[in-house]
């Protein structure tokens, strides 16, 4: 008998295949919806859009440079933030915590990632923003002069909307990063440790065989943090402006749209959200992509 | 008789509670080169990462009796592990370069330990680079990745990292088994060479191999010491039975 | 001192868990001790009360996800069983793997975005806010998560178990359907039981296409409230009552949330035993 592709295979393979096209349909549908839906803004304003910082509704102007400048701070706060704890975290977990705690210390943190945004936000708004508030009622006069520290302490703004997102993005850049260093081979620990590398020693080395996948997983918790809406949004102060100050209630893409789409009440404004939308989309599917070429890259070697 | 570099005594080894050494009391001359050989599973990589105290990474362990590097108890209170490591140095089955340049791989055990001097650094890194008989072959590209060597040089590099911490001790476990022939005779020549230097304990399943590069050959089984002798005697004129059998190939 | 310096980072990386354990700890007691206070009867079986009134609940809420989840289902499961099938299936190929990226980058598209996207095909042709559309803004969520899982999990199946299905005749989609599927089925329904759960969380894609509604409303054409919009807009209001059911809802969230996770690594757990023999 002949070996060939019996019709039923054909079948299964053209199937699927239609579902499976529709994922990718999707990915590439968003991009075009939020292109069309945004014509009117983009030929507007150009690129202009993005360099200037009146926000105004009423007189019909519309520059999103508060909200870009609010969204690639709070989630660069929220990096600083999370990933050296998300490191400590995969590391603790994966090389040094006794056997027995693996898997109820991973399973905790990763409960982290099961609670929704919108509690996160709630949490924020009635427990974490009054202690920021404390803190920043704390902060000495001196230290109120420099740039980072200015404007009056009121709890909700840049530094709440950081440690939020830092908390959120935490699980899931540990998660991904001790599934790098469980790539790392055994024997690269070995060879430092034979060599007298102290306990810290090896685990470096197993750090710098998987850098790459360990810069993709915090890259994924950045493309988190860019996108992530309800906590920020509850905890930011949502004002657009653009100031270096933490203190100060800022805003971004995410929260801006979030907040005055079902308000939006001509087409220009609704597009120009939806603007903010489609350069939310191309901002994280970059970052997305990069971080998944180097995390699978380190995983397959 | 030799000077005695490494002493065990009724030693024994469990993996949780599978005991997998059992009594094992030898002594390892200095500057000799020592086989451990027996049939796989009977616990020689155990006994030889026990030397340097590399089974301690493996959750669950625990060891009964002595054993002696230079009349110390590596298993002794205040022994430090680091350091051990440091005189007691290891080369492994596979070849295990980290992925840096092979200037760097070679200079790793130093940096660590705190040498920053570049003159110093590049001369142990050549120095070492020579002793294990590699120098030649990567001298014009001491920057380029490990990585990029082949399998016997890599391992040879290996060899060369572990060299330049300037252990007295080198504990080799089935160094060639991944090689093909001529890699193979290259790290036996090496092996040979190094014994003037240092002491060398290396596992193999090759018989000729241990036959050529061996003062004496330890036969382990089911994790007891069968029989431990001159390298000459154990393969000519084994006294017991089961070693004969295992040389001549009578068993697995 | 390098000792001193390496037992000081083990030391730092156990800090690092502790410092995560404390919002996760904070979290779950202000949920619970503030949410539970606030749990009654009439949480579960009433509609929300006029502005600034005492009472009622979030009974038309709590119907609301239920229906958003179970649109977000019917429509995620099959696409994302499906290419999952294809992706295990067919894995060579350059068209799988660029599906496989899709996923990913869309498991990665913020939520909000998905919503604009939903609102753009569903709601503005049909001119208004609908259950509908928010069950659509869920589905693109969960279809990746699914995609990707049931592709992982039929590859665990052991490969024998295909080899005898083939030698005895059977051709490549009947292996697949009558062997392979079955066999890793009860691992794909847990991972499609916790992708659910998850997306019952969220509130972002639901603002502008679900909406919300203050009624019990079960017409899938008209906007549905849900819990996350409902604790949404009771946390930000002015009212002590509001606030303390804004509680209750995340309590019922989290709890949920919880239990189907826990739910899915028990029976995952047991799966990947029964699969090791
Ligand atoms: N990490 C471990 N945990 C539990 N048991 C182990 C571990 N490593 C080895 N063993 C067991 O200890 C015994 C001795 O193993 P060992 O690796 O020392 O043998 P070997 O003589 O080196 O074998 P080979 O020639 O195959 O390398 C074996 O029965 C093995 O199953
Ligand atoms: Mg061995």
């Amino acid at each position: 008998m002949p070996i060939i592709k019996t019709s039923e295979d054909r079948a299964l393979r053209l199937g699927t295949g239609a579902f499976a096209v529709f994922v990718v349909l999707l990915v590439a549908g968003i991009g075009v919806v939020l292109t069309q839906q945004s014509v009117l803004s983009i030929r507007k304003f150009g690129l202009a859009f993005w360099t200037r910082s009146t926000w105004n509704p009423v007189s019909g102007e519309f520059g999103a440079l508060p909200f870009i400048w609010g969204t690639l701070y709070s989630s660069l706060i929220a990096l600083l933030i999370a990933a050296p704890i998300a490191l400590g975290i995969a590391i603790f977990i994966n090389e040094i915590s006794p056997l027995k705690l693996r898997q109820p210390l991973s399973y905790l943190t990763e409960l982290l990632a099961a609670i929704p945004s919108i509690v996160y936000g709630l949490w924020g708004i009635f427990v974490l923003v009054p202690i920021v508030r404390k803190l920043e009622l704390l902060a000495p006069e001196w230290l109120k002069k420099v740039p980072l520290f200015t404007g009056p302490p009121l709890g909700v703004g840049m530094l709440s909307a950081g440690v939020i997102l830092a908390v959120m993005v935490v699980p899931l850049t540990s998660s991904v990063a001790r599934e790098i260093l469980r790539g790392v081979p055994m024997t690269q620990r070995e060879a430092a440790l034979a060599l007298g590398a102290t306990r810290w020693e090896a685990i470096r080395i197993a750090l710098g065989y998987g850098r790459t996948g360990i810069i993709g997983a915090v890259m994924l918790g950045l493309g988190r943090a860019l996108g992530e809406t309800m906590a920020v949004t509850m905890v930011i102060g949502n004002n657009p402006q653009v100031s270096t100050s933490l203190f100060a209630p800022q805003y971004t893409m995410a929260a801006v749209i979030a907040n005055e789409f079902t308000e939006a009440a001509d087409e220009l404004y609704l597009h120009a959200l939806i603007e903010i939308g489609l350069v939310l989309f191309l901002i994280t599917i970059v970052v997305n992509a990069l971080s998944r070429i180097l995390t699978r890259r380190v995983v397959r070697a | 008789m030799d000077e005695v570099k490494i002493t065990v005594r009724d030693f024994d080894f469990y993996y949780g509670t599978n005991k997998v050494l059992h009594a094992i009391s030898l002594d390892i001359p200095k500057n000799r080169v020592t086989a451990l050989i027996g049939p796989s599973g009977c616990g020689k990589s155990t006994f030889l990462r026990s030397i340097n105290r590399m089974n301690d990474i493996i959750p669950g362990i625990r060891v009964d009796g002595k054993i002696l590097v230079d009349d110390v108890d590596v298993y002794g209170s205040g022994i430090d592990v680091v350091s051990l490591r440091r005189r007691v140095g290891m080369v492994f089955q596979k070849s295990n370069p980290f992925p840096k340049s092979i200037y760097e791989n070679v200079a790793y055990g130093l940096r660590i330990n705190g040498l920053r001097d570049k003159r110093k650094l590049d001369e142990a890194v050549s120095r070492s680079l020579d002793r294990a008989a590699l120098l030649d072959e990567v001298k014009d590209r001491l920057n380029a990745s490990a990585l990029a060597l082949s399998g016997g040089q890599q391992q040879r590099l290996c060899i060369a990292r572990a060299l330049a911490v300037d252990p007295d001790v080198l504990l080799m476990d089935e160094p060639a088994s991944a090689l093909d022939p001529i890699a193979t005779q290259k790290i036996e020549e090496l092996v040979f060479d190094l014994k003037k230097n240092y002491t060398i304990v290396i596992v193999t399943h090759n018989m000729q191999q241990a036959a050529r590069v061996s003062d004496r050959t330890a036969f382990f089984m089911l994790g007891k010491l069968v029989e431990y002798d001159d390298t000459r005697t154990i393969f000519m004129n084994p006294s017991v039975k089961l070693t004969e059998d295992y040389i001549t190939g009578r068993f697995g | 001192m390098r000792k001193f310096k390496s037992n000081l980072i083990v030391a730092l990386c156990g800090a690092s868990v502790l410092l995560a354990l404390v919002p996760l700890a904070m979290i779950l007691f202000y949920v619970i001790s503030r949410g539970f206070s606030a749990l009654n009867w009439a949480f579960f079986t009433q509609t929300p009360k006029p502005v600034g009134e005492a009472g009622g609940g979030m009974g038309n809420a709590i119907v609301g996800t239920l229906i958003l989840i179970v649109i977000a289902g019917v429509i995620a499961i099959p696409v994302g069983v499906l290419s999952g099938v294809h992706l295990a299936e067919f894995k060579g190929t350059r068209f799988s793997s660029m599906v496989r990226f899709a996923a990913d980058v869309l498991n990665g598209v913020p939520s909000i975005v998905i919503g604009i996207f939903a609102y753009a095909i569903i709601v503005l042709p049909l001119k208004r806010f609908s259950a509908i559309a928010g069950g659509f803004a869920l589905a693109i969520i969960v279809i990746p998560v699914v995609a990707r899982t049931t592709e992982e999990l039929l590859r665990l199946v052991p490969g024998g178990l295909k080899e005898a299905a083939l030698a005895l005749g059977a051709t490549r989609a009947k292996a697949m359907f009558s062997v392979i599927l079955p066999a890793a089925l009860p691992g794909i329904l847990t991972g499609i039981l916790v992708a659910l759960a998850r997306v019952a969380g969220e509130t972002a894609p639901l603002l502008f296409t679900a909406f919300n509604n203050r009624f019990f409303s079960t017409n899938v054409t008209q906007p549905i409230g849900s819990l996350t919009v409902q604790v949404f807009t009771y946390a930000l209001s002015p009212y002590d009552d509001w606030i303390r059911q804004a509680w209750a809802g995340a309590l019922v969230l989290v709890t949920m949330i919880l239990i189907l996770s826990i739910i899915a690594r028990v029976a995952t757990r047991r799966l990947e035993r029964m699969a090791r023999g």
